[in-house]
């Protein structure tokens, strides 16, 4: 499947995706942000048609949103200008009911959730939690036979989002939902196992499936259990091998081959390398400990991991990383010191840095527009990449002071040290 | 093109701040105070005019070589205007902002004094002016900078007087810990967050600024004839000669001058004014700006901005006012005396001003005149409700199929900016040639000329509310398959209501003004009434009857207001609490 931007040439989002969403099954989809989970959520909704491919649903090719299905979204999505009780009975806009009915539907959806004697308020009365179970009275109101869920706790905080999976859980632990199939799309790993049945792991630009993990504990699931632990760290694995894989790639390729830098604010990485080499880890650690840890979503982890290793500041051996010797000296240097480390390393192992300084370097004037960089990055980068590529290669330049940048004017230009 | 946030900036200035309740004494003090004033002047001016006001009599070309040249004499006009209008800000705004007595005072005299209908009283400031320099065209070209002043400084302050009120707590914090002198503050703390919104209030001024520079320039009171060299004159003069090639001529050089100034003044100055927005969120789109985007990267103009810059600096870092304490305390004790005193005096001026004006009023004015004004003033009041309701029943719909379009809003939007800018009075002759040729009504068929110019803000704020609208909810709504009817009353509509009620201020706003012009208008020697008050004040212009144009022009700044404060300010403060969410 892929999907044709708006904007501009057809650009895939998602390829040769091919899933099927089993009758009294949790499906998780898991992936970074730009591998594409929420496109393929609205395609099965049928909010977006897909540019090539076929969604069927019970057997009939999808071509708009469907009765049977519902979507709960991450913001959502509540009409500030109608009651709990309207937002709820809009989910049963479609279905032509008499008032009295649509009215005691409604309100038993709000029962059902855990509302009642919200039924008159706003939303902007009610709190996150509340909003988010609005949300899900609204989706389930139609007794959908699908049930659509994007990210749909990442917006609320941890403890209020815990009670609402709970909460949810136990209705479709007790069976007592008409729903047959549930699609939730998360980023949140030890979600995505305390919840699903079964998950995909989605692969970026374009989005296809990467791996898929059975999760078959029993409901309730304990967290803190060993193969509850083994299954979160199974995932990881998935996650950070394909990393290892394309960095594997990119060491191997020729020098002039331009690969994308994952997006990794220097000032987290400095954080990073610091609590690694803290007592309490002395320079080596699991990735889902310190994720735990740090309270770093996979998809903050890993771009952080990604840069430590692509600088030779830390190995990765599965999910266990390992600070170099040159990580360890880097996390015991005074600032100045660190940046000349970084700069070296920043000029030896990430060719793209070398390259740009090599033209700052070569111009009369030592200015270059970015222009010229992105157009150069674009042959080979997918164009979101190539900007997330500029935008951390200046973060990490001026750090190691070798090059300068005028955001309004869109120049590089050369830093003397 | 804009964002929705811009947008905000503008209903900010609209509502008026914190006298959103009904009518309170304050607004009936200043509404005396205005209504008096007008009155007064009335009187006033007639006895200025008795040694006879000369004003030059330039002769108009009528040949379109002459154009660009009016056409240049226009643009500058409008110019003036802006920098008085600015200076205006800085000091008014500022002055209501930093004390609570003045801002007593000086808010609800604005917000009166932002419903007088400017062409009404330019009678008087053409009159006034001329007899302040006798025998010479200054005259005339102040009361033309004048009126365009009166339509666009009171807008500019409001928006000003609004984010210097709305400084966030933090910064100002930050701001009086380095111990910032009042004039360092408001360099550079106070202008730099006012910034976007000022920018975007005298955008919004601009435009309708044209319409009035046309009207200003040809004007006839009494005996006093005043044609300044312009695109208005030009077009008087066609509309004398029954010209039509000559009016599409100007139509022609107008349209050329707005796109000129929006691309090279407007454009570039909200394209720069995004730098100070103080959300930090990554707004959804981002001004751009070519001209703006070919200054910054010329070498040249870089090293010529940071001499400028640097001089500027210097200029706000001066501390001026030495060794100033920081205070630590925000409300300083009431000083209940001096207040008390204040209040006086306030209710003193107040009081002799409206006495004084009953007194000339008296012997100048029956009964009679004021409930035949009142009467007109319901015909023209019922003019206004019916089109802005016709305006709406057709722009609703095609603001919001286009607005949830990007690429088609991408094109709609720049174009209904351009047409709210353009001064309809230009477009008046081909209607009232129509009118004529056809021999329809005037009393019906003149009334759309009034929301000929004004229609175009409720379509392009409801562009902008619609394109605002969030994604989410309308995905929902899909996937949900809300119906129809119901997606039109439960979703879009309530959605992009405070926008609506945005552009329907304005357009009705600016509706009573364009009456004025559009209620009585000549063809050659033919002239077409369809009665009203604007028509009841353009007459009484005409014949040079000063007390009745004040009577006109007061009970007009009445309805004005009554409409404001009883129909718009509660429709958008309900439309505010109903599509909050936080």
């Amino acid at each position: 499947m892929a999907y044709a931007r708006p904007s501009g040439e057809p650009l895939p989002v998602l390829a040769n995706i091919d899933l099927s969403l089993r009758s009294g099954e949790i499906l998780g989809l898991l992936g970074r942000s730009g591998s594409g989970k929420s496109t393929l959520l609205r395609i099965s909704a049928g909010l977006i048609r897909p540019s090539s491919g076929e969604v069927l649903y019970r057997g009939q090719p999808l071509v708009g949103p469907a009765a049977g299905i519902a979507v709960v979204f991450q913001t959502f999505a509540l009409y500030p200008w109608l009651s709990v009780q309207r937002n709820v009975e809009l989910g049963l806009d479609a279905l032509d009911l008499p008032p009295a009915e649509r009215r005691r539907r409604a309100l038993s959806a709000i029962d059902l959730i855990g509302l009642d004697g919200f039924q008159s308020a706003y939303p902007r009365e009610l709190s996150g939690g509340m909003r988010q179970r609005v949300g899900f009275a609204r989706a389930i109101v139609s007794d959908p036979v699908l049930l659509l869920m994007d990210e749909p706790f990442s917006a609320l905080d941890v403890l209020t989002a815990e009670t609402l999976r709970t909460d949810f859980l136990d209705l479709w632990v007790e069976r007592r939902l008409p729903t047959e199939a549930v699609l939730l799309v998360t980023h949140n790993i030890e979600e995505a196992v305390l919840m699903c049945d079964r998950v995909l792991v989605l692969g970026s630009h374009p989005g296809q499936i990467a791996a898929e993990i059975r999760i078959p504990l029993p409901h309730p699931r304990n967290r803190l259990a060993a193969n509850f632990r083994a299954l979160v760290g199974e995932i990881y694995t998935t996650l950070t091998s394909r990393m290892a894989e394309s960095l594997a790639a990119v060491s191997a390729s020729p020098a002039d081959q331009v690969h994308g830098l994952p997006r990794a604010a220097i000032n987290r990485l400095n954080g990073f390398v610091e609590t690694l080499a803290a007592s309490a880890y002395q320079g080596q650690c699991e990735l889902p400990e310190i994720a735990a840890a740090l309270a770093l979503k996979v998809d903050e982890l890993l771009p952080l991991v990604a840069a430590l290793q692509l600088l030779g500041f830390a190995e990765l051996r599965g999910t266990r990383i390992r600070l170099t010797p040159a990580g360890r000296v880097f996390a015991g240097s005074a600032s100045e010191e660190r940046k000349r480390l970084f700069r070296e390393h920043l000029l030896r192992f990430v060719p793209l840095a070398a390259h740009v300084a090599e033209v700052l370097e070569e111009r009369p004037d030592h200015r270059a527009p970015r222009e010229r960089f992105e157009l150069e990055l674009q042959d080979h980068l997918h164009p979101e990449d190539a900007q997330r590529t500029l935008s951390t290669l200046i973060d990490w330049g001026r750090y190691a002071e070798i090059l300068g940048y005028d955001a309004r004017t869109r120049v590089f230009s050369q830093t003397v040290p | 093109m804009y964002g929705g946030h811009t947008i905000y900036q503008n209903l900010l200035a609209l509502r008026a701040g914190p006298y959103r309740q009904l009518p309170g004494w304050r607004d009936l003090a200043a509404l005396v105070l205005v209504v008096g004033v007008v009155i007064l002047l009335a009187g006033g001016v007639r006895q200025m005019v008795e040694p006879v006001a000369h004003a030059p009599a330039v002769p108009i070309s009528l040949s379109p070589e002459a154009l660009p040249v009016y056409t240049l004499r226009t643009v500058l006009r409008m110019l003036a205007a802006l920098v008085a209008s600015l200076l205006f800000t800085l000091t008014y705004a500022t002055l209501a902002a930093k004390s609570r007595r003045a801002e007593r005072v000086l808010i609800p005299l604005l917000d009166v004094l932002q419903s007088v209908p400017v062409l009404g009283y330019l009678s008087f400031t053409v009159v006034f002016f001329v007899s302040l320099f006798p025998g010479n065209t200054l005259g005339p070209e102040l009361a033309a900078i004048f009126a365009i002043f009166t339509s666009q400084a009171w807008n500019m302050a409001f928006s000003f007087y609004q984010s210097l009120r709305m400084v966030p707590g933090d910064l100002d914090e930050a701001c009086r810990s380095v111990r910032s002198s009042p004039w360092q503050r408001f360099w550079r703390l106070e202008v730099p967050f006012a910034m976007p919104g000022l920018v975007w209030n005298t955008m919004m001024s601009m435009s309708g600024g044209w319409f009035f520079v046309v009207a200003a320039e040809a004007i006839s009171v009494g005996d006093v004839q005043i044609a300044l060299p312009g695109v208005g004159s030009f077009v008087a003069r066609a509309i004398e000669e029954r010209n039509l090639a000559c009016v599409g001529w100007a139509i022609l050089a107008m349209s050329l001058a707005i796109i000129v100034y929006d691309q090279l003044l407007f454009r570039p100055l909200v394209a720069w004014s995004e730098k100070f927005r103080f959300e930090q969120t990554a707004s959804q789109v981002t001004p751009r700006s070519w001209v703006l985007s070919l200054f910054q990267r010329s070498a040249i103009f870089q090293s010529i901005n940071q001499v400028a810059t640097a001089g500027l600096q210097r200029v706000g870092d001066a501390r001026l006012v030495p060794g100033i304490r920081a205070p630590l305390v925000r409300h300083p004790p009431s000083q209940r005396l001096v207040d008390a005193i204040w209040m006086l005096a306030g209710a003193a001026a107040i009081g002799f001003v409206g006495w004084a004006a009953l007194r000339y009023a008296r012997h100048a004015l029956s009964w009679s005149d004021v409930s035949q004004a009142t009467g007109s003033g319901l015909l023209t009041l019922l003019r206004v409700l019916v089109l802005v309701a016709l305006a709406s029943f057709v722009w609703v719909p095609i603001g919001v199929m286009v607005g949830l379009r990007p690429r088609l809003t991408a094109t709609v939007q720049p174009i209904a900016q351009f047409l709210a800018a353009f001064p309809a009075n230009l477009l008046f002759p081909l209607a009232v040639f129509a009118i004529v040729k056809f021999q329809l009504a005037p009393a019906v068929w003149l009334s759309p000329l009034m929301i000929l110019g004004t229609q175009w803000y409720i379509l392009f704020n409801i562009i902008a509310g619609a394109s605002a609208f969030p994604s989410d909810l309308r995905e929902a709504a899909a996937s949900f398959r809300v119906r129809s009817l119901h997606w039109w009353w439960q979703v879009i509509l309530p959605g992009i209501f405070p926008y609506f009620v945005t552009g329907a201020i304005t357009a009705s706003g600016g509706a009573w003004n364009a009456s004025v012009v559009s209620e009585t208008v000549n063809w050659g020697s033919t002239t077409l009434n369809g009665g009203g008050l604007g028509a009841y004040i353009t007459q009484m212009t005409r014949a040079g009857d000063y007390p009745r144009i004040a009577l006109g022009v007061a009970i007009m700044s009445v309805y004005v207001v009554a409409m404001n404060r009883l129909l718009w300010r509660p429709l958008y403060a309900f439309a505010e609490r109903h599509t909050r969410l936080g």
